[in-house]
């Protein structure tokens, strides 16, 4: 689970983390209040789930140029009028994806005279199968962009999953980024924040980037980023809270309601399948078939428990992506078996009246009685026996629609 | 012969009274499997498909002399699941319980490498050896004992690939499902270095997918160490950057962990990689004629 900027500062905060003071506003009045209270500069940043918003850009102007996502003002009226500007329009960044987000959300922030700018996170290391700090003296710049080109700028730490950092550790850091004298006391306390923040709360990313030396020798977190191991959400009721419904695809977010695995892509050829595994190598097969002619519409595993409802539900989903134009559904039936399935697939297909081309690809267990099923439902439903045969069916099913 | 589990496997079932542990323990019994107790704490005495029930896993293995533990117990209550198996001294522990918190697993592995401990698992269909021992949810029908290992991070596309090996008319030594979760106990390599041991071993399909790193460093053992042939698969080749597709562990995250780099890796290393997932089984049949 992904949440905002200023949820993650007050989280860290909470761990004594220093942040810059500022407050988060969804309307231009909220922005106002919160501008007087602040000196300037201040800077104003829209708030949403996705990184590069300061040359990331929204589709309105200011002063003529077209407003990017981060922007440090020279008052507080400025900082209330670009907060109002940003507020209920669309941002782009690189990370966003072309249609971009709606900014529903803004922080305000007063501004900080830097020092120097570093990064520090936490990530979860799959190949060590532990959790590892990461810091580096060259901040800003993607962790990402900063592995690739220069490793060795990179101090790493490793720690224990449930302990977080040891005292030692975090001050191996600090001094290794070059946080010495008066700074090495206050930056190994932030990392030691930083380590127990993550395990305390079962995240799965901790980020801060930029941390900055202020002027004045403050160690503070000038940007904060945090997902959290949905895994362990049952056991922390209060994060729960700071999910933003509006940031998720309302699809997928449907599908999660119902327990099924739902991510919406942008191809013509709907999928259900069971077991995630064989649903990605359903959506490869479609368009290794075709050539590359024909993609997936989505990825969606209807689980091991697929009964005459989920399929419905599943199929329901499916349909709302208007693009779709074939539904194939592949079915390995181990524990499931696949009479109940084909009897889900035809309660489905009647109750919503299915008008695009259906084809079906049952194996295992009970196949024999599923496929009869199928086969005696007056409905037409297009039979298919192995993987590729249902790929190729569903490719030509879809063309043959598009005609 | 075959890796790990054999007809000598003497199983415990971890949450045999649940709904799953009840299920399935019917069907390993009926395959043939050596279920020897179940564990339910507040329920020992009572029998499940005549399997007898204890209220902790020492006492389980005091009794019957358990050495291979299955886990179905809900997700909230697995860390301290598979770490009773280990204090029991049960040297293999195979999970099959999906959604335990990552961290959870992370500390688990901490412990059960200084012990010695083996798991397979979390989030996985178990492990099979074909006509001796099924320990774990997968349909038995689909194996027939044979000459081929399988290792896989996915479920049903492994029950694909051992049918198309079945309908090919040769067979499984032993196949693994390692899990789909971020951190897992058995990785590719650990499976790899116990194949290429194997006698009966002729040949290795392993199954893999988007996340992580673990078919890049399987591809470094197999140049390095592997004389037997290796077939590979990697599911995700269509899947969107930065999206969780279905398992906790299957997502490219940063740019990094995407199906064509983990293709690449295992071609350069020597495995023969099947483009379609169509292919898996004749792939093997290559790399073994080559």
């Amino acid at each position: 689970m992904k949440i905002h900027e200023f949820q993650a500062k007050a989280i860290l905060g909470r761990y004594g983390v220093a942040v810059p003071k500022g407050g988060a506003a969804t309307n231009a009045s909220e922005a106002v209040a919160i501008a007087r209270g602040l000196a300037p500069p201040i800077a104003v940043k829209a708030q949403i789930h996705a990184g590069g918003r300061g040359k990331g850009t929204l589709d309105v102007d200011f002063r003529g140029k077209p407003l990017h996502g981060v922007v440090l003002c020279a008052s507080a009226d400025e900082a209330a009028e670009v907060a109002g500007l940003m507020l209920g329009h669309t941002l782009v960044t690189k990370q966003s994806g072309p249609e971009g987000k709606k900014v529903q959300r803004v922080l305000l922030e007063q501004g900080t005279k830097i020092r120097s700018e570093l990064y520090l996170g936490v990530v979860l290391d799959r190949a060590l199968g532990r959790p590892v700090m990461m810091g580096c003296a060259e901040g800003g710049t993607s962790i990402e962009e900063l592995a690739a080109e220069r490793p060795e700028a990179i101090l790493k730490e490793k720690m224990a999953p449930k302990r977080g950092i040891e005292g030692f550790q975090s001050r191996r850091m600090a001094a290794g980024l070059g946080l010495r004298g008066p700074l090495l006391a206050p930056a190994a306390k932030l990392i030691s924040s930083l380590g127990r923040a993550f395990v305390d709360l079962d995240a799965s990313l901790a980020e801060i980037n930029p941390l900055v030396v202020t002027e004045d020798g403050a160690v503070m977190a000038l940007d904060a980023k945090i997902n959290f191991d949905d895994n362990a959400l049952f056991r922390h009721p209060e994060l729960t809270e700071l999910r933003d419904l509006s940031e998720e695809h309302p699809t997928e977010a449907r599908a999660k309601e119902h327990d099924l695995s739902y991510v919406s892509m942008d191809g013509t050829i709907g999928c259900m399948v069971n077991g995630a595994g064989l649903a990605m190598a359903t959506m490869d097969i479609i368009k290794h078939v075709s050539g590359g002619r024909c993609e997936p519409a989505n990825f969606l595993d209807v689980g091991g428990a697929a009964d005459a409802d989920r399929v419905t539900e599943a199929m329901r989903i499916i349909l709302e992506d208007g693009k779709v134009r074939t539904i194939l559904v592949n079915i390995f039936g181990g524990i499931v078996l696949c009479d109940l399935i084909a009897k889900g697939i035809v309660a489905a297909t009647r109750e919503l009246g299915l008008k695009v081309p259906l084809v079906v690809r049952l194996e295992g267990t009970n196949v024999e009685q599923g496929r009869e099923i199928l086969r005696t439902s007056g409905l037409r439903i297009i039979p298919a026996t192995t993987m590729e045969d249902a790929a190729r069916k569903a490719v030509a099913a879809a063309g043959e629609v598009s005609r | 012969m075959s890796i790990l589990v054999n007809k000598d496997s003497r199983i415990v079932v971890q949450g045999i009274t649940g709904g799953a542990g009840k299920l399935h323990t019917g069907h390993m019994v009926q395959y043939g499997t050596n279920v020897v107790a179940g564990v339910t704490p507040g329920r020992g005495g009572e029998k499940v498909h005549g399997v007898p029930v204890f209220d902790t896993v020492t006492e389980a293995v005091e009794k019957t002399g358990a050495n291979c533990s299955l886990i179905f117990v809900p997700a909230a209550f697995c860390r301290d699941a598979v770490l009773e198996a280990a204090d029991a001294g049960i040297p293999l522990v195979v999970t099959i319980t999906e959604g335990i918190p990552t961290l959870d697993v992370a500390d688990v592995m901490h412990t059960l490498r200084v012990k010695g401990t083996r798991m397979i698992g979390p989030n996985c269909p178990g492990i099979i050896t074909p006509g001796e021992a099924k320990v774990g949810i997968m349909p038995g029908y689909i194996h027939r004992p044979g000459r081929i290992g399988i290792l896989s991070r996915s479920g049903t596309l492994t029950y694909e690939a051992v049918w198309q090996i079945t309908n090919l008319g040769e067979g499984q030594s032993t196949c693994i499902g390692l899990g789909g979760d971020p951190i897992v106990g058995t990785s590719f390599v650990d499976g790899l270095e116990l194949f290429e041991k194997d006698p009966a071993t002729a040949g290795v399909i392993m199954i893999g997918e988007i996340g992580g790193t673990a078919e890049e460093q399987a591809a470094a053992f197999i140049r390095d160490h592997m004389k037997k042939p290796v077939a590979a698969f990697i599911a995700g080749v269509t899947a969107p950057p930065g999206k969780r597709m279905g398992h906790a562990g299957a997502i490219i995250a940063g740019g990094k962990g995407t199906a064509p780099e983990k293709m690449a890796a295992l071609r350069a290393a020597g495995a023969l990689v099947a483009e379609s997932p169509a292919e898996i089984g004749a792939t093997m049949m290559k790399a073994l004629a080559r």
